[in-house]
């Protein structure tokens, strides 16, 4: 409760310091300031319920339920949130004019990830996918001297509006059939078998959900979003965002459709081998790396749409460490990219002899996303991938799959980490990497490692 | 604790080497690399006696540990990687490199990726350890070589890191069978031997792709001439000499005792395509003029031979196999550095180019004499009473064509003689082609060549030496 009013309050204040406030470093100042708070709030609600003695918490009717998961996944988040805005802040000033105003787009984003962990009830998971989205269609268009900015701030809205009208579809099916909006009170089964209304509704939020976290083959709105919006913004959507909606996606999936899994499954697997291999075969041929990276956000969304098809506790945990482990290195992965100016692979030609720390924290990102053992990436893929094998041996097919495509993936990531290290250029820099970045820089990196040896700091306290 | 030294101190060390920005980081590395090779042979001597263990907790959520075990095969493979460090460094001393910190430090961080290979006890260690050898692997090769460095080694790479990523479907399907989920040695091998055949057949074939890759066995074979023709000579020499042994170490240990059935079921197509790769490698090193593809390809050759001893499973090819292992990393160390010296002396590699060594580089000679001997297992060398070994083991062995085997895998041995003595011809003997008076071995080179040359003798007359470790 305590984070979510806090998250909508920070935003409200960003909003009206827009109107004070004349420096634009200070919003950057007071954005990571808010959010070290909003991290500390978090904490604290967690104690909170971790010492309830009924463990969770409900609010408004039960319409929203958190659970010590929730909101430890709530505070990595806004943990994470955080070391973007220290790495990222230069850029979010450097794309227009109100910053101020990004900022508290950035900190709704927060509040809608926050009701999307934390619903039990229909309307709050459509509110939370409003609430989430509406502020990247604002993002992704805030270059307004760019037209490629405003295209994907336009694409972005058009697909999302469908999305969300494929979702209340499926909402009302599942309403029709169930009479009730909470997601714990669902039977499916009829004397008859299994009632068919329902499982149309939830055939519709596959496909809504599968919108959001851009699967294939409703991925198409993806590479030109990502790679028309301002990159700063690029990065919280790729991560933060598709992190929540996952969360969204296996909350329901796992807790309500999870005992008809085999009605689900096999449309979900298919879903998901198509986005595994869309995904890496067309980064495969991207000529920028932001698109690369776009569709490498796509590639990534296979991997962690195993955890949905799990919907057991080992994909819940692979979640937790997917979300972050690609989320961490992803935003370092931007955070470099937008230190460069061309975004090419050839401007990344001869980085590791200009920017050695650059380089290297960069080669750490490129093995975690390609899940190269000792980096989070690894543990991600581990976690999730057995998670489907626990539940059903049969999956085995799609996981040799995805391994395979795992190994395709390394083409396109190396391909930067060659162009680095292995080329001979002079990368123009876009701003110059100052000590501060390095050391944030840094941090991310020693978390990406931490995780990839000790997955536990994660998920260690969830086993009992 | 002592085998945990053995991962740390080139661990730390190449961490050491990276921020150690002046010349005499290859101090650094030696002296290191020689504690290293102290520890390996104080850990050989308290193997011979009880098994050491290290035991730590990791990763408690999913049953994995930092368990290491050192036997005798694992303890035998140290040692090899600990003498093979520090006689690269030594021979290569002079040699000028372009950041040299960082190619210390990568070498250092394979050697401990090496010894983490052969010391796991823990199937998820184990993994990470097979990974880890491969990353620095992957720049070494990458930054220093031929000119072509780059595409080979992505080739080799993406290969190598395909192959495990089939492994780990089939490790994560091994570890969920497992009673009360552990990745342990112990626990994976009861598991693995209970699974029903079927299962057990499909699961040998899913780790037999990771390490018939990296042996590398016919047809899996394609990354390795490339590879080690483009390397620069230190890391052809871990290549060849170490990381290949990872493959049949790995069959060994996480393969055939895990598998039985599987082994039974797979083991005369493994020991056919074993026969096919031999004669083939050894036919395409005969027409080689490149002397680094001709070594390459007899490598094959000789990986072969070791295979085939996995699979004959008798005792006699087992201890064969160790002794094998063991004689090849230092045979073919010593053939890779004459390699780099002729090369570095002549500027070229081609055997048409080449000629009257022996004229002007006495010594020189001398010791490609006594290796190629090595090399093609003449008796009063160490490579004898290995072949010797395995060969005597693929005749005892119950595979119906046994006989077959052992004809054409000794057809292989012939051949072997035919182009190793045909490349010391044409090297040492005849008239010099580029009329290049050279200068024969230096200091450094001298030790490096000597101590290779005195494993191959001793070890030759007295083979006793090595079976102590094996038990």
């Amino acid at each position: 409760m305590k984070p979510l009013i806090a998250s909508a309050l920070f935003g409200v204040i960003m909003m009206f310091a827009a109107l004070s406030v004349k420096e634009k470093k200070t919003f950057s100042l007071i954005a990571a300031f808010l959010l070290a708070i909003l991290v500390g709030v978090n904490v604290y609600e967690l104690c909170e319920v971790m010492h309830n003695a009924n463990g969770d918490t409900t609010l408004f009717g039960s319409m929203l339920r958190y659970d010590s998961v929730s909101i430890w996944f709530n505070t990595l988040m806004t943990f994470i949130t955080f070391l973007y805005v220290l790495l990222c802040g230069k850029n979010i000033e450097r794309v227009g004019q109100h910053v101020g105003e990004y900022y508290s787009l950035i900190f709704f984003i927060l509040c809608g990830a926050n009701l999307l962990t934390g619903y039990s009830n229909l309307l709050i998971l459509f509110l939370g996918i409003e609430i989430l989205s509406i502020p990247q269609y604002i993002l992704a268009g805030s270059d307004k001297k760019s037209l490629k900015s405003s295209e994907a701030s336009l694409k972005y809205f058009l697909m999302g509006s469908f999305s969300t009208g494929i979702l209340l579809m499926g909402i009302c099916l599942l309403y029709g059939a169930m009479h009730t909006f909470d997601i714990t009170k669902f039977n499916f089964m009829e004397p008859g078998g299994m009632n068919m209304m329902a499982l149309a509704g939830i055939l519709f939020l596959i496909v809504a959900f599968g919108f959001k976290v851009s699967a294939a083959p409703m991925h198409f709105w993806t590479p030109d979003v990502y790679d028309g919006a301002p990159t700063p913004f690029t990065a919280i959507m790729a991560t933060i965002v598709k992190a929540g909606v996952f969360m969204a996606f296996f909350r329901l999936f796992s807790q309500s459709f999870g005992g008809i899994n085999a009605h689900w499954s096999l449309v979900l697997s298919i879903v998901t081998a198509l986005t595994l291999f869309i995904g890496n075969i067309t980064a495969v041929f991207q000529q920028s790396v932001k698109r690369m990276l776009a569709y490498s956000s796509i590639a990534q969304a296979g991997f962690m749409l195993f955890a949905v098809l799990s919907v057991n506790a080992t994909g819940m945990k692979g979640l937790i460490i997917y979300s972050v482990a690609y989320s961490v290195a992803t935003i370092g992965m931007f955070a470099v990219l937008m230190k460069l100016k061309d975004y090419t692979y050839d401007g990344f030609n001869g980085l590791a002899k200009k920017e050695p720390f650059l380089a290297f924290a960069a080669s750490i990102f490129l093995f975690s996303l390609a899940g190269i053992p000792l980096t989070g990436g690894f543990f991600a893929k581990y976690f999730v991938l057995t998670a489907v094998m626990e539940q059903n041996t049969n999956m085995a097919w799609l996981v040799i799959f995805a391994l395979i495509m795992a190994a395709v993936s390394v083409y396109y990531y190396f391909k930067v980490l060659m162009a680095m290290y292995f080329k001979k250029g002079d990368p123009e820099m876009a701003m110059e990497v100052t000590s501060t970045d390095k050391v944030v820089l840094g941090i991310v990196v020693v978390i990406v490692l931490l995780i990839g040896i000790m997955p536990d700091v994660l998920i260690g306290w969830l086993t009992n | 604790m002592i085998l945990l030294l053995l991962i740390l101190i080139p661990f730390v060390s190449g961490l050491i080497s990276f921020l150690w920005k002046s010349e005499s980081v290859k101090g650094w590395a030696l002296v290191t690399s020689l504690i290293t090779l102290i520890v390996a042979g104080v850990a050989c001597q308290i193997g011979t006696m009880n098994d050491l263990t290290y035991e730590h907790n990791w990763i408690t959520s999913l049953g994995a540990h930092f368990n290491l075990k050192g036997e005798s095969m694992s303890l035998m493979l140290t040692l090899l990687t600990a003498i093979i460090f520090p006689v690269v460094f030594i021979s290569q001393w002079n040699k000028p490199v372009e950041g040299l910190n960082r190619f210390m430090g990568l070498m250092l961080m394979t050697q401990a990726g090496l010894m983490g290979v052969f010391l796991a006890h823990d199937l998820l260690l184990f993994y990470f350890f097979w990974e880890l050898a491969l990353i620095p692997v992957y720049f070494l090769c990458s930054t220093w070589g031929g000119e072509k460095r780059i595409k080979v080694t992505f080739k080799f790479f993406v290969y190598t890191f395909l192959g495990s990523l089939i492994m780990l479907s089939g490790i994560i399907f091994l570890y969920l069978q497992t009673p009360d989920r552990s990745f342990g040695w112990e626990a994976i091998k009861q598991t693995g031997a209970s699974l029903p055949a079927m299962q057990q057949q499909i699961l040998f074939g899913l780790f037999f792709i990771a390490f018939g890759i990296k042996m590398p066995i016919f047809p899996f074979h394609t990354w390795q001439p490339d590879t080690y023709e483009q390397s620069a000579t230190p890391v052809t020499v871990i290549l060849s000499a170490l990381m290949v042994k990872m493959g049949l170490f790995a069959t060994v240990n996480w393969l055939v005792d895990i598998f039985p059935a599987g082994t039974a079921y797979w083991s005369n197509t493994v020991m056919i395509l074993a026969v096919i790769g031999i004669i083939y490698a050894s036919l395409l090193a005969w027409v080689q003029t490149d002397i680094k593809r001709l070594i390459a390809y007899s490598s094959i050759a000789h990986i072969g031979l070791m295979a085939l001893g996995i699979f004959a499973n008798t005792d006699i090819a087992h201890n064969g196999l160790m002794v094998q292992m063991f004689n090849h990393g230092i045979n073919i160390t010593g053939m890779w550095l004459i390699v780099a010296m002729i090369e570095q002396r002549y500027g070229t590699r081609n055997l048409k180019e080449l000629g009257g060594m022996a004229g002007t580089a006495p010594t020189m000679t001398i010791a490609l004499v006594i290796i190629a001997f090595a090399n093609i297992a003449l008796p009063l060398t160490n490579g004898f009473i290995g072949e010797f070994m395995l060969f005597h083991g693929i005749f005892q062995s119950a595979n119906p064509n046994h006989i077959t085997f052992m004809v054409l895998a000794g057809l292989g041995v012939i051949l072997g003689a035919v182009y190793t003595l045909n490349m010391v011809q044409k090297v040492a003997y005849g008239e010099s082609k580029t009329g290049d008076v050279i200068k024969d071995v230096s200091k450094n080179e001298l030790i490096g060549i000597v101590i290779i040359i005195a494993i191959i003798l001793v070890l030759g007359v007295y083979p006793n030496l090595l079976m102590g470790i094996l038990k």
